[in-house]
């Protein structure tokens, strides 16, 4: 009854890093005063360095610091600025804050998940978009606010949600020519 | 150089005042002038980084760099008008300033000595233009304590922060005051917490500083995780030191020689202002050892915390900062007794903190004369929503919220009516009309069934649905709250489901009467503060706006088919 797919699900097949990732981690690692304490910061120094932190990355520091991996999944699992899932090329942040929702937010993001046809969280197909709810960037004054990566957009409408996208999708052709 | 003492630390003071003469307007014999430009995160993210170079391009092609002088400062407040730039000593304010306006201001304002009309605030009511800061209505009834170097200095340039009397205050307590005298100043000022909780500062600080351990801790809580306010990453990019020096005065007085900023790693801005601070700060001696030339020594470390809005709950905040999960414990003990890996640590917010070296330096009489009976000094409101001057405003306390929202933030825009204000955060409460005239303290916010929380302050209008807010407000408790307590993780969810089966239209009497209990239920049952005040804000819509749960169930019968359901208990009465 058990097929192999099933397995699969099971042992998620990763993405092999190049050995200078883990060394670069390692020495960060090796660098502290202590671990004692140190698990949230070595995980934003590997999330830092992987983009995301996958359970080959996560055993790498539960070994290496000598602590159970149910202790630093327990951590990774707790905190919304952990990922364990690779994100797109361009992360597209709505902010979700108040200020934001009273000026409809929630219509924005309701428009990228249609355009993009993916849910918050999610990554497109073609790995270029992620979309990501945010809490206050701090910017209310400009509110409702979308994020792409560093870039800021304020006072956007629901009618720019198409126009943001193609900006990007621009780009991402321009570096396939 | 290392300053040792407070003739040093005075040397440099009168050596760097010409930095900042222009803007005291203390200078009256150059020709110079200072460009002020915002670079908090609002103006920043509209480009003010881009003008602050095209501004300095300009000058130096006209060979003017060394005359004007481009400085980088804190938000201004005034967010909304955004990006803002001060010309001093001419006192000239220009709002929204493009890219391409930067060329208008150097050749016209600075080269002419003309004013560049087009950029200056026209009063929305008056449509007139209005010049300076001072003559602004979302100004005059601002008092800006915490919030004083603000827009005024640059942040990252510790010798500004001198010239303006920065480290003082230390200087003062390390080498003229005792611990208990300190202590005492900050317990007269009457200063209370200003992360929420209200609890007095000197009394925090006296409590840890009784403790006997060897090792004790000072921490400032910079998680500020109330979505839609944003005053404590304002103070921390605008005028970073002020807390730092707080932070070592607070250590001192409990006898910590270690200090913690615990802030959210998406606040990039405010994390490199911060890094930079720490830097300049031992440069000179004002942190690590021997400070003052005294045996004191303290330093202080940042730790990330990672997008959980528990963790800035102090018992949660410790355990994150040990990195473990952010997990509340049952409190006592308190952190104050036990705390960072079992020492008495003191927690406390970054805009307390900020109110410190002034409350040392202008004294506690000084403080005290500001505000209310009951809560003294002035609040730093994170002013959003349906308002026509969104912004950062710091008021004294006992003004009312009529003031604020109209005077200050200059009202509703598009004509539309007022029809609430949300203060306190998710686990605050809606304020109406009949509320307005409340003066802003602690205690009658909560009389009337709010709280000042950190203070962020929401308008609504009346396009708004307060059943939606509610739902709003418990979606992200929802996803927030830890999971670590049963009322916290399934009540909230329950909560969340039931409003979202009323917004859908779903909903019957017994569903409403249902939230209700539920509401009262969670708020008593849970383990911390955040699903204790979770349902506020739908015990305090059902209160106010009673008739939109009702509109959304308006035709529906009990589901039994007996008539009209009537409600159990009648909302408001049992608290
Ligand atoms: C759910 C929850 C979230 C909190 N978030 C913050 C916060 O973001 N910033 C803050 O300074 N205090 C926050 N507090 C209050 C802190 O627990 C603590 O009272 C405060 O940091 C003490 O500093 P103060 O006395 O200077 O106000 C929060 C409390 C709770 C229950
Ligand atoms: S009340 Fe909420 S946040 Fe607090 S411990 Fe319980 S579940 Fe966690
Ligand atoms: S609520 Fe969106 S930027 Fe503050
Ligand atoms: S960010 Fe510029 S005025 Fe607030």
């Amino acid at each position: 009854m058990t097929k192999p797919q099933e397995i699969d699900v099971m042992e998620p097949v990763e993405q092999e890093f190049p050995k200078e990732k883990y060394d670069e981690l390692e020495s960060f690692i090796n660098s502290l005063e202590t671990t004692k304490g140190a698990l949230i910061e070595i995980l934003h120094k590997a999330q830092h360095i992987f983009g995301y932190l996958p359970r080959d990355v996560q055993l790498f520091i539960a070994r290496k610091l000598g602590i159970p991996g149910a202790e630093v999944y327990g951590v990774v699992s707790f905190y919304s600025y952990f990922t364990t899932k690779p994100s797109g090329k361009h992360t597209i942040s709505v902010c979700m804050g108040t200020a934001c929702f009273v000026r409809g937010a929630d219509k924005i993001v309701e428009k990228f998940k249609e355009r993009l046809g993916i849910e918050s969280n999610e990554t497109t197909e073609d790995g270029l978009f992620t979309i990501k709810d945010v809490r206050c960037i701090g910017a209310c004054g400009l509110a409702p606010v979308v994020m792409v990566d560093d870039k800021v957009y304020g006072r956007v409408k629901v009618e720019d949600v198409d126009d943001i996208i193609n900006i990007y999708r621009r780009k991402g052709a321009e570096v396939c020519r | 150089m290392q300053i040792r003492s407070l003739e040093e630390l005075n040397k440099i003071k009168q050596k760097s005042a010409g930095k900042i003469a222009l803007r005291l307007h203390r200078d009256t014999t150059t020709t110079g002038k200072n460009i002020l430009v915002c670079g908090g995160t609002g103006c920043h993210a509209n480009e003010s980084d881009k003008i602050i170079k095209i501004l300095e391009a300009l000058l130096k092609s006209r060979g003017m760099a060394e005359q004007v002088k481009v400085i980088r400062t804190g938000c201004f407040g005034f967010c909304e008008q955004g990006p803002i730039i001060k010309i001093e000593p001419d006192n000239v304010f220009y709002v929204r300033v493009g890219l391409k306006d930067a060329k208008a201001i150097v050749e016209e304002h600075i080269v002419n000595g003309r004013w560049v009309e087009r950029l200056l605030y026209e009063d929305p009511q008056k449509k007139e233009k209005v010049n300076t800061q001072e003559e602004m209505t979302f100004y005059k009834k601002q008092l800006r304590v915490a919030l004083r170097n603000c827009g005024l200095i640059n942040p990252e340039d510790i010798y500004e922060y001198i010239a303006v009397g920065g480290y003082e205050a230390l200087g003062k307590a390390l080498t003229q005051m005792s611990r208990a005298e300190v202590i005492e100043i900050v317990k007269k000022s009457g200063l209370r917490g200003r992360g929420g909780g209200g609890f007095p500062t000197g009394l925090k600080w006296e409590i840890t500083s009784k403790q006997e351990d060897e090792e004790k801790f000072i921490i400032c809580n910079a998680d500020e995780g109330d979505p839609g306010a944003f005053m404590d990453r304002s103070i921390l990019e605008g005028d970073p030191h002020s807390v730092i020096e707080a932070m070592a005065i607070g250590a001192y007085a409990i006898g910590a020689d270690k200090g913690i900023v615990y802030i959210r790693a998406e606040y990039p801005l405010a994390i490199s202002r911060l890094t930079t601070a720490l830097r300049q700060a031992r440069e000179l001696g004002v942190l690590g050892k021997g400070i003052f030339g005294t045996s004191f020594n303290f330093d202080v470390r940042l730790k990330y915390g990672a997008g959980a809005f528990v963790c800035g709950e102090e018992t949660a905040l410790i355990n994150s900062c040990e990195g473990k999960r952010g997990e509340p414990n049952y409190k006592p003990p308190y952190p104050a007794e036990e705390g960072y890996w079992g020492h008495p640590t003191c927690v406390n917010n970054v805009e307390t903190f900020a109110n410190i070296p002034v409350i040392m330096t202008r004294g506690a009489e000084w403080f005290a004369s500001i505000g209310t009976e009951k809560s003294k000094g002035t609040k730093v409101f994170a002013l959003a929503g349906k308002i026509n001057n969104v912004g950062l405003v710091e008021v004294p306390m006992g003004i009312t919220f009529r003031e604020i929202i109209f005077d200050i933030g200059g009202g509703i825009p598009h004509g539309k009516k007022f029809k609430a204000v949300q203060t306190g955060g998710p686990s605050g409460g809606v304020i109406t009309e009949k509320g307005l005239d409340t003066p802003i303290d602690y205690d009658s916010l909560l009389e009337i069934g709010s709280m000042m929380g950190s203070g962020g302050m929401i308008v609504m209008d009346e396009d708004d649905n307060m059943v939606n807010i509610a739902k709003f407000y418990l979606e992200f408790t929802m996803d927030e709250a830890c999971g670590r307590c049963v009322p916290g993780r399934i009540g909230t969810k329950r909560l969340f489901e039931m409003l979202h089966k009323i917004t859908s239209g779903k909903a019957t009497m017994a569903d409403i009467d249902a939230l209700k209990q539920l509401a009262y239920m969670v708020k008593d049952s849970s383990l911390c503060g955040l699903c204790q005040t979770a349902p506020n804000p739908v015990i305090s819509t059902m209160k106010h706006f009673w008739h939109e749960y009702l509109a959304f169930v308006e035709d529906v019968d009990h589901p039994q088919g007996e008539g009209r359901y009537i409600p159990k208990n009648k909302i408001g009465l049992k608290s």
